[in-house]
């Protein structure tokens, strides 16, 4: 029973995160029905710049709370500001084009930032530095979690809690509700669109920021390609939750990591990026809205 | 077919032949080309830079000691980065043949990429050395593909002696990574040596290389109580294992082979890393005057201490640059054909298995990580070390010797 509850534990830290990049990925297709493949590169670069964060403002030597905070609010503002870039640069020129040449153009994105990853930080890995010191703390029935568990766990719920709160209850949430709605009537409302949707990319592209920098704390090693992978399945985690519903990404990401987790506890440790896929074409068949998603019956 | 089109072609065709004649009279100055390719870059990038450091060091010998030449040709080495990829080794082996058209090729560690790389050498004619790769496999692979090296079934005999006779431990779980020949084989050759001498395993699991998290595989181990778990992969993901498993509240030593054998594992790891061993090549502190002369040569140029990775690659530029040498002196002519203009020829395809025929021949070759005499099927047979990390050092714990070797 006590590896059970401590395989939960594992998959219920590694799900958040899984949740925290789900959520960029619903957020850009609420509103603009728009796959943002680069968002799995936005979290490797959260993972870089945090690490040239630390590296330069000595947190490495000196681990601090307040300089662990300091390094990830560095990190989301540096890959709100790539997020933004991106949008105006890549995004916004073929937003009036078909849907499929705004596809090609996130892949293509996505190419570049890897590539370019390899080109200025190097192909090597980087290891990421302890800025918060490891302590294990007991849960009780022999389960253990660790403070950066812990933390991880917290820092995503935190942010996941104030996402809500922009969404539901901020002048710019509702705008961003009635955009995804209707381009054209939010516009006519008042509404800037181009604002609203850098805005949404902005906020996506600071979530996973903050999941890069989460998982780099507790598995140091960095590299230019870590984002294709937990990329893939958390966009699988938003579909399964219904992709552009929020609390659907949440719990997708969880779904997610508790079933990877215990595919590698209690089947094999093969099928662990096989469950993924598995997953996606379960949802798929099975109620292809997504756990939380409705039904839209388009017309022809 | 047109009378214009017949006088495009005759042009097009001489002006090859001229563009040819220019080629051929660039090659004026004749060298001896050594082809090298390894992981400079990618995750387990310091086994390649290891690999080329020692190969350096065996360069800078020559030079003091002969100014580069072998045979009155300069010896040039080129080396190509693979990035750690199996497909990527493949294009670069065929690039050092069929573009530098070296008449060897130094290389590599992993034995995964050494066995992309080797059956290209061997369908080529030119010798292939591996200093490092341990897979039994990759010597398989043709009479042209040698290493510098114990195998894989010797050092998961060590292992399981080591565990069973030196730490005395019945228990333990296995961690391999499946996506990793060297891992699989290694874990197998540990296990049925391991049960043969009346140990168990209580559980043997597995990751795929790059993974982030090991936890969920450690707390099935965990659940299991073994006394020992053994790590049979490369060092960047043992790193990481000994710290999330340290967390999980794991305390038993972790015991790994030579893939642990880097500079960064301890950097990785941390203090998580204290109590474990591994099996390796060798141990700096063995007083053998060689191994300090080349340990001189090569701190004095990297500033740092070299691994056995380094070591071996030494002893495999060695190796080869002895047997060229060899040939000079003993057919002069035939030695002719490893020069670089005769690329092709049929002079320098029985010169390249001249080579092979004096690097077969080995015998008690005092190398830098042991005594290297080369058997039947290619490979070194020689003793493994296993090393102790304690206090964030790697100590000498104790020597294991094959046991029908001689002395």
């Amino acid at each position: 029973m006590s590896e059970f509850l401590q395989q939960l534990v594992n998959g219920v830290t590694w799900g958040s995160v899984y949740a925290l990049i789900a959520l960029g990925y619903t957020m850009v297709y609420g509103i603009l029905r728009l796959i943002n493949f680069a968002h799995g590169d936005i979290y490797m670069l959260g993972a870089f710049f945090a690490y040239y964060a630390a590296r330069a403002m000595g947190a490495t030597s000196n681990p601090s709370p307040l300089m662990a905070l300091a390094v990830l609010l560095v990190a989301m503002a540096g890959c709100g500001a790539v997020g933004m870039l991106i949008e105006r640069g890549a995004y916004k020129p073929v937003r009036r084009s078909s849907r499929l040449s705004a596809l090609i153009t996130a892949i293509g994105v996505s190419l570049l930032l890897e590539n370019g990853g390899v080109l200025v930080f190097g192909a090597d890995p980087k290891f990421f530095p302890q800025i918060v010191p490891v302590k294990s703390l007991a849960l009780g029935a022999g389960v253990t979690m660790t403070n950066q568990q812990l933390i991880v766990l917290v820092v995503s719920l935190g942010l996941m809690f104030l996402l809500r709160v922009i969404v539901l209850h901020t002048r710019v949430g509702r705008a961003m509700r009635a955009v995804s709605f209707s381009h054209t009537a939010a516009a006519l409302m008042g509404i800037s669109v181009d604002r609203i949707i850098t805005f949404t990319f902005v906020l996506g592209s600071m979530l996973a920021a903050a999941a890069g920098v989460l998982v780099a704390l507790q598995s140091p090693k960095i590299e230019p390609y870590m984002g294709i992978m937990p990329g893939l399945k958390a966009f699988v985690a938003a579909v399964l939750g219904g992709i552009g519903n929020l609390p659907g990404a949440v719990l997708g990401g969880l779904v997610m990591g508790i079933a990877e987790v215990m595919v590698v506890g209690y089947i094999s440790p093969t099928y662990r990026d096989a469950i993924a896929f598995v997953l996606l074409i379960v949802i798929l068949l099975v109620r292809p809205a997504g756990i939380l998603g409705r039904n839209v019956t388009e017309k022809v | 077919m047109s009378p214009r089109f017949t006088l495009r072609l005759g042009l097009a065709g001489i002006v090859l032949v001229a563009l040819l004649g220019i080629g051929c009279a660039a090659v004026r100055n004749d060298e001896l080309v050594v082809g090298e390719f390894g992981s400079l870059t990618g995750n387990d990038a310091t086994f390649g830079i290891s690999t080329q450091r020692g190969v350096e060091v065996a360069m800078d010998e020559l030079t003091a000691k002969k100014e580069g030449k072998i045979g009155g040709l300069k010896v040039r080495v080129v080396v190509e980065d693979d990035r750690g990829m199996a497909e990527e080794a493949a294009t670069v082996v065929q690039k050092l043949i069929n573009q530098d058209r070296v008449v060897a090729v130094l290389g590599e560690v992993a034995s995964s990429r050494s066995l992309a790389g080797g059956p290209i050498c061997q369908q080529a004619g030119v010798p292939m050395i591996s200093p490092s790769s341990t897979n039994p496999e990759v010597t398989k692979k043709g009479d042209y593909i040698f290493r510098m090296c114990f195998l894989d079934d010797f050092q998961g005999w060590v292992m399981a002696k080591f565990v069973a006779e030196d730490l005395k431990l019945k228990k333990v779980a296995v961690l391999k990574d499946v996506k990793n020949d060297y891992s699989v084989g290694l874990a197998g050759y540990f296990t049925s040596a391991f049960q043969a001498m009346g140990g168990t395993v209580v559980l043997e699991t597995s990751y795929s290389a790059g993974d982030a998290d090991f936890r969920a595989a450690l707390t099935s181990i965990k659940a299991k109580r073994p006394e020992a778990v053994i790590v049979p992969g490369y060092y960047t993901e043992a790193g990481q294992i000994a710290r999330q498993a340290r967390e999980l509240g794991i305390t038993v030593p972790l015991i790994g082979g030579d893939g642990w054998e880097s500079e960064k594992l301890i950097e990785i790891g941390g203090e998580a890393m204290n109590g474990c061993f591994y099996s390796n090549h060798w141990a700096l502190d063995a007083p053998d005057p060689r191994l300090q002369e080349f340990l001189k040569a090569y701190r004095e140029k990297f500033k740092g201490d070299p691994d056995a990775i380094g070591g071996l690659a030494y002893d495999a530029a060695q190796v080869l640059f002895g047997a060229m040498e060899q040939l000079a002196t003993q057919d002069p002519q035939a030695f002719q054909g490893l020069a670089s203009s005769k690329a092709g020829s049929e002079a320098r395809k029985a010169a390249c298995q001249k080579v092979r025929d004096i690097i077969a021949a080995t015998k008690q070759y005092p190398g830098v990580t042991g005594s290297i005499t080369l058997d039947a099927n290619r490979d070194a047979s020689k003793p493994a070390v296993v090393i102790e990390i304690k206090d964030g050092k790697k100590i000498f714990r104790t020597s294991i010797a094959p046991q029908n070797l001689p002395s």
